[in-house]
Formats: C-alpha cells, sequence, structure tokens
C-alpha cells in the first residue's frame, strides 16, 4: 500500500483508477486467454458440474461456497475450483467452521 | 538473403497508439547511427508512413510495382535527404489487400534484406489477413502499446497470435506515458503494463506534444536538432535495439516540478 492509498483509505475516498484498470485488465485477459471456441461458459458450467460429482464422492462439499473460474497470471490461465469442504463422508469433520471459505485450495495455494 | 539483417515487425493490434511514429522515428535514429535501414509500409488500407518521413511528394513506385515487376527495388525505394543511410518502401494502393499473400510480404523483405540491416515493417492494425502479411515477413516484433485498457487487451491478442509463430525476440514498447499521472496512480504503470503482457520491455516513449509538431512537419523527431522528452525515448529506443546497454528511461525521473515531487512521494510503501 502507497501513502496515497492509505490517505484515500482513511478518507474513504475511491481508489485510484489505475487499481480499478489492473483488476478489470486480469479479468477480461483471462477469458481472452483461452480459445473462446474451445472454453465457452456452458463448457465451463459442464466442467464444474462434474468435478463437483467426482468430488461429492468423497467429501462433502459446502455448494454454497463453490467457485470454478479461470485465473491469469503470467501468460498462464488456471482452472482454479475453489471448493470448502464441510465433513469427509466417513463422518469426520474436517473444516467445520461457522464461517467458511476459511480454508479454501485457493488459499492454500498462495 | 543477407543473413544478419533484421526485419522487425512493427505491432500493436490496437490503432493510434504509435506504430508509426516509432517507425519513422526508430528508422531514422538507426540510419542515423550508421546502419543501412528501410522502412516498409505494410498498412496499405490507411498509409501514413511516407508522409510522417516527409516523402509523400517523392513516391514513384510502391511496394506493388517492385511485386509486379514493373520496376526494379532501388526505383521504388525514396531515399532521405537528410539521412540517406534510410529509405522508404510505400505501400501499394489498398486493393492490394484483396490479392496480398503472406508469399508476397515475404518477396519483399527479402529483397530488401539483400540491401539492408534493418527493415521495419509498419503493420496495420487489427490481426486480420494485413497483419498476418507483415508478419510472414519478419523475424522479430515490437508490440507497441499505451498505458491504456483497450490497448493493453489488443497488444495480448496480438501477442498471443505472436508466440504462436517463430517471430523472436517479441520486445514491449510502451508509448504515451504520462509520469504524472502515473506517479498520482491514474494510469497503468510501467511494471503494471509489463506484468500483464509478460514481454522483454525494449523501452518507453513519453507523451509529448513535439510528437505532434514533428508530425505536421513531415521530420521525425529524431531528425531535429532540439531536445524533447520523446526524441530521448526514440534514441533510448533505438540504442537498445542495436545492442547497447543503456538503461530503460524512467519515467519516476521524468517529472521535475515541486507537485511531480509531491507525487513520487505519495507513492512509497507505507506497508
Ligand atoms: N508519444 C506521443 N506523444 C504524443 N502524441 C503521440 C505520441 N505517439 C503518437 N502520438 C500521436 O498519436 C497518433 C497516432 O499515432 P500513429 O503513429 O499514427 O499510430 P498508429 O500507427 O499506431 O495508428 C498521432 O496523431 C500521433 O501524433
Ligand atoms: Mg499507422
Amino acid at each position: 500500500m502507497t501513502l496515497r492509498d492509505l490517505i484515500n483509505k482513511l478518507l474513504g475516498r475511491e481508489t485510484a483508477s489505475a487499481n480499478t484498470a489492473r483488476e478489470r485488465l486480469q479479468l477480461v485477459l483471462a477469458h481472452d486467454r483461452v480459445d473462446m471456441s474451445s472454453l465457452t461458459t456452458d463448457l465451463l458450467d459442464k466442467m464444474r458440474k462434474e468435478i463437483l460429482d467426482v468430488v461429492a464422492k468423497y467429501v462433502e462439499i459446502d455448494f454454497e461456497e463453490v467457485a470454478v473460474s479461470l485465473e491469469t497470471e503470467d501468460r498462464m490461465t488456471a482452472l482454479v475450483a475453489n471448493l470448502p469442504i464441510k465433513r469427509t463422508i466417513s463422518g469426520e469433520i474436517k473444516f467445520k467452521k461457522t464461517d467458511k471459505s476459511d480454508k479454501t485450495d485457493k488459499d492454500i495455494k498462495k | 538473403m543477407a543473413e544478419n539483417t533484421r526485419t522487425i515487425l512493427i505491432c500493436s493490434g490496437k490503432g493510434g497508439v504509435g506504430k508509426t511514429t516509432l517507425t519513422a522515428n526508430l528508422g531514422i535514429a538507426l540510419a542515423n547511427s550508421g546502419a543501412t535501414t528501410a522502412v516498409l509500409d505494410a498498412d496499405f488500407g490507411l498509409r501514413n508512413l511516407d508522409l510522417l518521413l516527409g516523402l509523400e511528394n517523392r513516391i514513384v513506385y510502391t511496394a506493388q510495382d517492385v511485386l509486379d515487376k514493373n520496376c526494379r527495388l532501388d526505383q521504388a525505394l525514396v531515399r532521405h535527404k537528410k539521412e540517406p543511410n534510410l529509405a522508404l518502401l510505400p505501400a501499394g494502393d489498398p486493393r492490394m489487400l484483396d490479392w496480398m499473400k503472406p508469399e508476397d510480404m515475404k518477396k519483399i523483405s527479402e529483397v530488401l534484406s539483400e540491401k539492408f540491416d534493418f527493415v521495419l515493417v509498419d503493420c496495420p492494425a487489427g490481426v486480420e489477413d494485413g497483419f498476418k502479411n507483415a508478419l510472414a515477413a519478419c523475424k522479430e516484433a515490437i508490440v507497441v502499446t499505451n498505458p491504456e485498457l483497450s490497448a493493453v487487451r489488443d497488444a495480448d491478442r496480438v501477442i498471443g497470435i505472436l508466440n504462436t509463430s517463430d517471430i523472436e525476440p517479441i520486445q514491449l514498447v510502451i508509448n504515451r506515458v504520462r509520469p504524472n499521472m502515473m506517479a498520482s496512480q491514474e494510469m497503468l504503470s510501467i511494471e503494471d503494463v509489463q506484468g500483464i503482457l509478460s514481454l522483454p520491455l525494449l523501452g518507453i516513449v513519453l507523451e509529448d506534444e513535439q510528437v505532434i509538431i514533428s508530425t505536421n512537419r513531415g521530420e521525425p523527431l529524431t531528425l531535429t536538432d532540439g531536445r524533447s522528452p520523446a526524441k530521448k525515448c526514440y534514441l533510448n529506443v533505438s540504442q537498445r535495439l542495436t545492442g547497447k546497454d543503456v538503461p530503460i528511461i524512467d519515467p519516476k525521473n521524468e517529472g521535475k516540478s515541486l507537485k511531480d515531487k509531491f507525487m513520487r512521494l505519495m507513492q512509497t510503501k507505507v506497508f
């Protein structure tokens, strides 16, 4: 965080537009960079369902919090699945916290 | 074909980001450093390179006549009077777009390679046939962009295509940089743009009204005597292109007023 960001935050002002530009660009490029003819939203949906089916065989997933998306870094686009686990099928409680999305693979990845 | 001729595609995806201006200035700067240089206008639809170089009244033949064998190459080349190491091969008329094939462009660049150390190809905007034809004529590329969303996005598409060809190296020039806006974080930073596009940075060019003035006169800045922010940048890019180990111009050092200094202070990382 820069001095400017800090002052903006303290004054409750909007952050500088370069940040917004960077974030919007990263999002739009993530989609541009995958060949749209081969990976449409439909396909992404279908993939999400199938991934969920497989994972759900072994662990209980918090369906409300599931997110499957495309992310881009260094010209590499990755399919990132965020599947918060409630418990394993055997009944053993793993990450059962009331505030979920606490431990997700995305966090672990970082 | 001369093995060591460097044929360089100057492209961007988006129009109006500064390809033609860079081609003209870089062409003059390279020629001035002693390298024989040809600039090829591959923007057949909207040719402009002749205007920027002030050569529009001296065109007799074009690339089309060379391909049709209406004339020899040296008859079509327009040599610059003030910079004899530089020659322009003008674009033919827009109808060439209908029949031009990548092989035709390749042929042109091969004949140019026999005579010149550098061949700079001013590419049309877009990622369609005109761009693909120009690409076929080149061994390396310079992607020009501006620190703006749409320009960066289009540059990314072009880079995607270049990455699937055997063009190498592909280097980045960020044009129309405004140090003040970057300092106040109202413009994507050099690091942002370079990080997003992941290309080696050849250089930056500052926003400079002298660019417009020199265009009016048909004399690229690198041909003029005065000092100007953009001229300094074009010379820097030219030196780096020829392998000189000079640092990239850093916009952070370019603003000199008190306001600029204050803006820099505001950029200090606090945590
Ligand atoms: N560094 C700069 N500072 C100010 N104006 C610029 C700069 N670079 C380009 N321009 C202006 O931007 C416009 C588009 O430039 P041009 O080189 O024709 O772009 P392109 O060939 O990519 O379409 C021109 O009017 C030119 O004068
Ligand atoms: Mg142009």
